[in-house]
């Protein structure tokens, strides 16, 4: 039974992630992108006097890479959202706009914590440890509660899941456009994080023991070591439903932030020539051929026609 | 496929880096560790037993160490009732020390594994340790 949740579990969810992220990738790339599409939230490069905006509205190869990267590291979308608000002002109702910080500001600190902690689990994947792992560790967990050391990123993601969770339960017009694929991972990184915290903080598992374990798939030798608690299977069960379902869900927003066309294609149409590659030659089938076709009998039966036929 | 150069770079970069403990294991390994019980301490007692049992100290020393000092320095308490309702002093360096006086085949071995780094030794003087 520990075999199969500490060697069969993992193996499988990995492969299944690999395997269905390229699946995924390769499929969104052998869509065709006919033409320039990107979302366009600046001045446009035309003028020499006119100061254009390089990475709301790129214009070449090095702009789209420094917004991709920003996109993908701070979040500059998120960061312009807007509240739509109805309020009075003189003595009448307006409708008003206030810039809403708070969802850029838990999804920020909810993906930074979680991939600062995806890199401090790599401590039980090396051995020995590399030191910048040590050292991101080291600086991540460097408040103590008495003796126990307590890491700044379980706190944040633990609150900053929390409120992405309540945020689409609570905020009507949020519910209103929430699916399950919508609230499934949200409730599954909350509870791996829930059974990580427990682990770390509360009910000890024999962490040498586990590192065995770890050992053993990074290096093709899996082998189970006995006595290792129940919690640490379920956080590797939950881990491995993440990585399993990562393909197939939302969350392969990881790999398509970067493929997404109204993101990653320069706004040059005016400058460049685009071929559209669903450009092929069409069969047509003009009028001249129609009557080349049936001009004859049109005549015959007196319809009118452009060329003598009879 | 479209742009197969960009897609497939990406992909095979993404790969190469998330599997990075597979590549890194081929070069680099590092046996599991075996703390060594052997002091002079442990082979002179007549039942080799510890605070508690084998697992329960593998599993949560620390917890029990952060309970220990708590306990020291919050409650005045001392005295700690072992496996078998034996009595021990609350002390690192009294206690736990005394048998494994030896830090770095028996504590260090498991802690350089795990790639754990306990702030212990800021206060606390291993045996044999002689600068402060």
């Amino acid at each position: 039974m520990s075999f199969f949740f500490g060697v069969v579990v993992p193996y499988a969810a990995l492969i299944t992630f690999f395997a269905g992220l390229v699946y995924r990738v390769v499929k969104w790339a052998r869509a065709p992108v006919p033409f320039r599409i990107p979302t366009t939230c600046g001045q446009q490069k035309s003028l020499p006097w006119i100061k254009a905006s390089k990475f709301d509205n790129p214009s070449s190869t090095a702009g789209v890479v420094g917004r991709i990267a920003l996109e993908a590291l701070l979040f500059r979308s998120l960061f312009r959202n807007t509240r739509a608000e109805k309020v009075s002002w003189q003595g009448g109702p307006k409708l008003a706009y206030r810039w809403e910080k708070w969802l850029w500001l838990a999804a920020l600190s909810f993906h930074w914590s979680f991939l600062i902690i995806f890199l401090r689990h790599l401590r039980f994947f090396t051995a020995p440890v590399p030191s910048l792992i040590r050292l991101i560790d080291g600086v991540d967990g460097f408040l103590r509660v008495g003796a126990q050391g307590l890491f700044i990123t379980d706190v944040l993601i633990l609150v900053a899941v929390t409120y992405l969770f309540l945020r689409r339960v609570v905020l009507p017009q949020v519910r209103y456009i929430s699916l399950p694929s919508d609230y499934f991972p949200p409730l599954l990184i909350l509870s791996l994080a829930l059974s990580g915290v427990l682990m770390r903080y509360f009910f000890r598992v024999d962490v040498t023991a586990v590192k065995e374990l770890a050992m053993g798939l990074v290096t093709f030798h899996p082998k189970v070591p006995e006595g290792i608690g129940v919690l640490f299977y379920i956080h590797l069960f939950l881990v491995g439903s993440l990585f399993a379902c990562f393909p197939f869900s939302k969350l392969v927003h990881m790999a398509g932030i970067f493929l997404t066309p109204t993101r990653n294609l320069p706004n040059d149409s005016r400058a460049n020539r685009h071929i559209d590659p669903w450009d092929y030659p069409v069969k047509i089938h003009p009028y001249e051929m129609y009557e080349q076709e049936f001009g004859k009998k049109m005549a015959e039966a007196g319809l009118p026609v452009e060329k003598r036929w009879m | 496929m479209y742009n197969a150069r960009p897609v497939i770079i990406g992909l095979a970069v993404f790969i190469g880096l998330t599997t990075f403990p597979i590549w890194r294991a081929l070069e680099k390994a590092a046996p599991a560790p075996e703390p060594e019980l052997d002091t002079p301490a442990i082979q002179q007692m007549p039942e080799k037993l510890c605070v508690e049992a084998t697992p329960t100290m593998r599993a949560r020393h620390m917890q029990l160490l952060g309970d220990w000092r708590a306990g020291v320095v919050r409650d005045g308490r001392t005295v700690y009732a072992g496996q078998a309702g034996k009595k021990y002093e609350m002390s690192l360096q009294k206690t736990c020390l005394k048998c494994h006086a030896n830090k770095d085949k028996f504590c260090d071995q498991c802690h350089d594994y795990a790639g754990v780094q306990p702030d212990c030794w800021t206060c606390h003087i291993a045996p044999g340790e002689n600068k402060p």
